[in-house]
């Protein structure tokens, strides 16, 4: 019995590695698309918008299924194609990484374009006076004020893909949810571990939170909140 | 691509069945789960200590789980207890308990419940000082005054908040998949793809639906904001 507690245990690592990978991938990408629609070019902007449309209104379920079975034989399909007689194999791991990745990017591209509007304009305006490159103005001034604005939106998003990351154990990754359901098979008895499982998350999200307020602290040094 | 096997009779009558079954699920979860939501955001803003810390941690557990395993736990975890397996062959409410439709409709309501508690709770606790106050110097009861001046303003302006719920609840109606005997849109889908192995013509064309769907559910919102919060519409010049 125990050996089946430990191993869920072993697949929270898994769980958490998967939603850190998820949430690389997903800043990366949301940084792209808030730099897309803030670019005012209209084929940047009209992707873009695009882009977060059409993930948000497709459940997570059904994207991530579309990319594991469909990724695979499409894969397989092109490099025919191309002649080659490799056989890729997509693997349950970066299937929901990617897919995660590309989901949580959608939402974190909102958060982000929201965060750079919320930079009062004449700051870049002064440091392109100061003669800094477009790059200098975005690592000098514009990130580090963006994470303070983006903090909020980034936990929500953060919160929901931890939890989202249940659904890989659908496409077979072996993470702690995929686990506590075969341990419940094996065992019959289904509560206990789906409760442990269900406990596992609720500790992962609170330490997820207390570090994050933690950095939302640090972040909002030196500004001045009204008082009421 | 193979578009044939979609559009058959067969398979178009499976992703209608599918239809039927995603939007039931969706309706009815929204009705149960919005009684209950009701109810915990008064007792989130009620006196009572001992109440709102009950919801309060009901809450923080809903909304801190994935809600794949809150099914699991009702569909799979439930059976489980000696004192429900006593109960499900006989004893009325206990019954439903072995109908799959069930634990995810009690899944799905209960998931809802806690999201929509808390987005009501916070327009309750926003309700502006002095409209509680008019409404107390008329000598209307604290019943008189929820009911006439928070409850009506309260829901409304949970709305906006509200309809980004809805669409996460219809989107979260794809889980109902997990639960063998289900067949909802993207099971249906998933059956498709094993009877014909077509994965991309079949969850293509059920993602097509979905969106479909969320984007009716946005309009419709839009439409009921113009309506319910025209008071708060920026002034047209």
């Amino acid at each position: 019995m125990s050996a089946y507690y430990s191993s869920i245990l072993y697949g929270a690592l898994l769980t958490v590695g998967v939603s850190l990978a998820a949430l690389v991938v997903a800043s990366l990408l949301g940084m792209a698309g808030a730099a897309a629609k803030l670019s005012g070019k209209p084929p940047l902007v009209g992707i873009a918008t695009l882009y977060t449309t059409i993930i948000r209104g497709i459940p997570d379920l059904v994207l991530m299924l579309l990319v594991f079975y469909g990724g695979s034989i499409g894969l397989n399909n092109l490099l025919e194609a191309l002649g080659s007689d490799v056989t890729p194999d997509i693997n349950p791991f970066t299937a929901g990484v990617l897919t995660l990745g590309f989901i949580y990017g959608a939402y974190m591209t909102e958060t982000f374009r929201g965060a750079i509007l919320a930079i009062p304009r004449g700051q870049f305006e002064a440091g392109a006076a100061f003669g800094m490159s477009p790059q200098q103005v975005f690592l000098r001034i514009t990130a580090p004020q963006m994470v303070r604005y983006a903090l909020p939106g980034f936990t929500n998003n953060w919160l929901v893909l931890i939890k989202a990351t249940a659904l890989v154990s659908l496409i077979g990754l072996q993470e702690m949810t995929y686990l506590a359901k075969q341990a419940s098979a094996a065992t019959r008895s289904p509560f206990a571990f789906f409760l442990f499982t269900a406990g596992l998350f609720l500790i992962y999200t609170w330490v997820s939170l207390v570090v994050l307020r933690k950095l939302n602290a640090r972040y909002s040094l030196g500004t001045k909140r009204g008082e009421l | 691509m193979n578009w044939e096997v979609i559009f058959r009779p067969e398979s178009l009558a499976m992703y209608g069945e599918g239809i039927v079954t995603t939007l039931v699920l969706l309706f009815s979860s929204l009705a149960v789960g919005g009684v209950f939501a009701l109810i915990f955001a008064l007792m989130l803003t009620g006196r009572n200590v001992f109440l709102q810390r009950l919801v309060g941690a009901y809450t923080f557990v809903i909304r801190g789980t994935p809600l794949l395993l809150q099914i699991y736990l009702i569909y799979y975890g439930l059976g489980q207890l000696e004192w429900i397996q006593a109960r499900w062959d006989d004893v009325w409410p206990w019954t439903h308990f072995k109908d799959p439709f069930f634990c995810a409709l009690l899944a799905f309501s209960l998931n809802t419940a806690g999201y929509t508690a808390e987005m009501l709770a916070g327009s309750i606790r926003e309700t502006h000082a002095g409209e509680i106050e008019a409404a107390q110097a008329f000598g209307m009861s604290r019943f008189q005054v929820m009911l006439r001046v928070v409850l009506p303003s309260a829901m409304r302006r949970t709305l906006p908040a509200y309809s980004n719920e809805v669409v996460m609840m219809l989107q979260s109606t794809s889980l109902a998949s997990a639960v063998p005997a289900m067949l909802d849109v993207t099971a249906a889908a998933s059956r498709i793809y094993s009877d014909f192995y077509l994965p991309f013509e079949a969850y293509l064309f059920a993602a097509a639906i979905y969106l479909v769907a969320t984007f009716c559910l946005i309009g419709a919102f839009k439409l009921a904001e113009r309506h319910f919060l025209a008071h708060l519409a920026p002034r047209k010049s």
